[in-house]
C-alpha cells in the first residue's frame, strides 16, 4: 500500500495529464547483449515548451529508468544530449516537440558514433581528432614563459575566429557529414572548423604545423562542401565555411 | 560488423539526398554525374578506337551508337557532363573560400552564411543549365 | 605525394578539361552532326595535328581528373592501409592504361597507319 501511494504522490508532483501527447520512440540497444537496435514506443505528454531531452527524462521517471541517456547542462552549452531526432542530429535538449511538427518523436543515438546503450555515444575519436589538430594556441613568446605579456587582438581580428570558437564539440556535424558515414579515418568537420579557428586567430603562430597536420589523404580534402555539418550545428558555427576558408591556405587564396 | 561497432551510417546514408537540403542533392549528383563520366570516357576511348578497323570498323560501331537507346544515353551523358561543370566551378570557389560568407558572432537561429543564396543559385543554375543542354543535344542528334 | 598537389593537380584537370571539351564538342557542331561522324570528317580531324594534340591533351587530363576522382571515392568507402594501397596504385596504373590505350588510336591514325 505504501508503494501505490508513493506512486500516486510523485505523479501528483509531476502532472502526466496534458490535453497534447506525442509517441517517443526510444532506440534500445546494449552492443554486449544486443545484435540489433530495437525501438520501444512510449506515450508521453508535451507542452509547447517540452523539449525532447525533458520527454525522455520523463520516460526515464515514469516508465522505464533504464533508458540510457548523456545529458548536463539542459541548455545546449556542454553539448553532451546530442542524438538523432526524427533523422536529424540534433540536441535534446535545444529540440522542441512542438516544432517537429510530428506525432511521432523517433530519437536515435548520433550516426557514426560508437554506441555505448541506447542513446549514449563514445566521443573518443572525435576528442583524438579534436586534440590532434592542437587547439590551443601556439606562440613562441607565450604568457607563460615571458612574465605578465598579453597578446593585443583588435575586434576586427577576433571576429575572424570568434564564431568558431563557439563549438560545444557535440559531434552533430560529425554526425551529419556524409564523409564520416563511410569513412572512419576521416578528421572530421568538428576538428576542421577548430583547426581554422587557431589558425584564423591572429596571436597563434602554429598555422603551418596544423597545416601540415590536416594535409592529408584522410584530412581535409575529404570534405566535398555538402554543408550537412553547418545545418544541424545548434551553435551557428557554420564549420562548412572554416574548412574552405582553411583549405583556402592550402590552395594558396589565403596566406 | 565493422559498420555495427562504428555505428556508422554507411553507403545509405551518404547517399540520403533527403535531409539536409539542395546541397546534399549536389553532392550525390557531383558523385554520380562524375562515376557516370568516367564510365562514359572509358567507353568513348573504347568505342573511338574502332577506327583503327577501318571504314567498315567505324561505321559498325557508329551504328550501335546511332540508336534511339544511344541517344538517350547520350543525353544523360550531355546532362551529366553541363551539371559536373558547372556545379564543379561552385564547389571549386566554395574550396577556395568564395562566395562562403564572412565569420561573424552567430545570432539565433543560426542560419549559416556557407549555405547562402548565392551556392543554392549556383545548384539551380547547373540543375537547369543540364536539362537545356541535354534538350539541346538531344534535338541536335535527332537531327532538327 | 601531399594531398594538397594531388588535388591541386585534380582542380587543375578539371580546369584543362573544361576548356578543351569545349572546343572538342564545338567541333562536332561546326558542321551537321551525323555528317561530323563520317569516317572521312574524322580521320581528317585526327590527321590535323593540333587537333590530333588537343585530343591526347584531352586524354590525358580527363584520364588524371576521373582517376583521381575515382580514388577519393574508393578511400572514403573503405580503410585499411593494404586496400587504401591497393586503391592508390589501381588507379594510377587504370589511369596509365587508359591513356596508353586513347594515344595508340591517335597516333596511329594521325600517322595514317590506317
Amino acid at each position: 500500500m505504501a508503494q501505490v501511494s508513493g506512486i500516486a504522490e510523485e505523479r501528483s508532483t509531476t502532472p502526466l495529464s496534458s490535453r497534447k501527447s506525442v509517441t517517443l520512440r526510444i532506440t534500445r540497444y546494449n552492443p554486449e547483449y544486443d545484435n540489433e537496435k530495437t525501438f520501444m514506443e512510449f506515450n508521453v505528454p508535451y507542452e509547447k515548451w517540452t523539449t525532447v531531452l525533458e520527454a525522455i527524462l520523463e520516460v526515464k521517471k515514469h516508465f522505464d529508468h533504464s533508458v540510457a541517456v548523456r545529458y548536463s547542462c539542459r541548455q545546449a552549452t556542454c553539448g553532451s544530449c546530442g542524438m538523432v531526432i526524427n533523422g536529424k542530429p540534433r540536441l535534446a535538449c535545444f529540440t522542441k516537440i512542438s516544432e517537429l511538427d510530428s506525432d511521432v518523436v523517433t530519437v536515435e543515438p548520433m550516426n557514426n558514433f560508437p554506441i555505448i546503450r541506447d542513446l549514449t555515444v563514445r566521443f573518443e575519436r572525435l576528442f583524438n581528432s579534436h586534440h590532434k589538430i592542437k587547439p590551443f594556441l601556439i606562440h613562441e613568446d607565450s604568457e607563460i614563459s615571458s612574465n605578465e605579456k598579453e597578446f593585443l587582438q583588435s575586434p576586427e581580428e577576433l571576429e575572424q575566429y570568434i564564431q568558431f570558437s563557439n563549438c560545444i564539440k557535440c559531434g552533430l556535424c560529425n554526425s551529419a557529414c556524409p564523409t564520416m558515414a563511410t569513412d572512419s579515418s576521416f578528421v572530421g568537420p568538428q576538428a576542421l572548423a577548430q583547426a581554422y579557428r587557431y589558425v584564423a586567430d591572429s596571436r597563434d603562430k602554429g598555422k603551418d604545423s596544423r597545416l601540415k597536420i590536416i594535409d592529408e589523404s584522410h584530412g581535409i580534402w575529404r570534405c566535398h562542401f555538402a554543408g550537412s555539418c553547418s545545418q544541424v550545428c545548434p551553435k551557428g558555427v557554420d564549420p562548412a565555411m572554416g574548412i574552405q576558408f582553411l583549405r583556402g591556405y592550402l590552395l594558396g587564396f589565403k596566406s | 560488423m565493422e559498420n555495427q561497432d562504428e555505428n556508422k551510417e554507411g553507403i545509405g546514408g551518404m547517399i540520403n539526398p533527403r535531409r539536409y537540403g539542395i546541397e546534399r542533392v549536389a553532392y550525390l549528383l557531383m558523385r554520380i554525374s562524375g562515376l557516370g563520366l568516367l564510365a562514359y570516357f572509358i567507353g568513348h576511348i573504347y568505342e573511338t578506337s574502332s577506327i583503327l578497323q577501318g571504314e567498315m570498323g567505324w561505321q559498325e560501331f557508329l551504328e550501335l551508337t546511332q540508336t534511339t537507346e544511344g541517344h538517350i544515353i547520350m543525353t544523360i551523358v550531355i546532362g551529366m557532363c553541363v551539371f559536373h561543370t558547372v556545379n564543379g566551378i561552385r564547389v571549386m570557389l566554395g574550396h577556395g573560400g568564395v562566395g562562403v560568407g564572412t565569420p561573424a558572432r552567430p545570432d539565433y537561429p543560426y542560419k549559416p552564411a556557407s549555405q547562402n543564396t548565392r551556392h543554392k543559385i549556383g545548384i539551380y543554375s547547373a540543375i537547369v543549365l543540364a536539362a537545356i543542354a541535354m534538350m539541346y543535344g538531344f534535338s541536335v542528334m535527332m537531327g532538327h | 605525394m601531399r594531398e594538397s598537389i594531388i588535388m591541386k593537380i585534380h582542380y587543375g584537370t578539371a580546369l584543362g578539361a573544361v576548356a578543351l571539351v569545349a572546343v572538342h564538342i564545338l567541333m562536332r557542331l561546326t558542321q551537321n552532326y551525323a555528317e561530323s561522324l563520317e569516317y572521312a570528317n574524322v580521320i581528317a580531324n585526327y590527321q590535323f595535328i593540333p587537333y590530333a594534340g588537343m585530343l591526347e591533351i584531352i586524354l590525358i587530363l580527363l584520364s588524371v581528373h576521373g582517376f583521381n576522382g575515382l580514388r577519393v571515392i574508393l578511400l572514403e568507402l573503405k580503410q585499411g592501409r593494404a586496400y587504401e594501397k591497393a586503391v592508390s596504385y589501381g588507379c594510377v596504373a587504370a589511369m596509365i592504361g587508359l591513356i596508353a590505350y586513347g594515344s595508340r588510336t591517335i597516333f596511329m591514325v594521325n600517322m595514317g597507319m590506317v
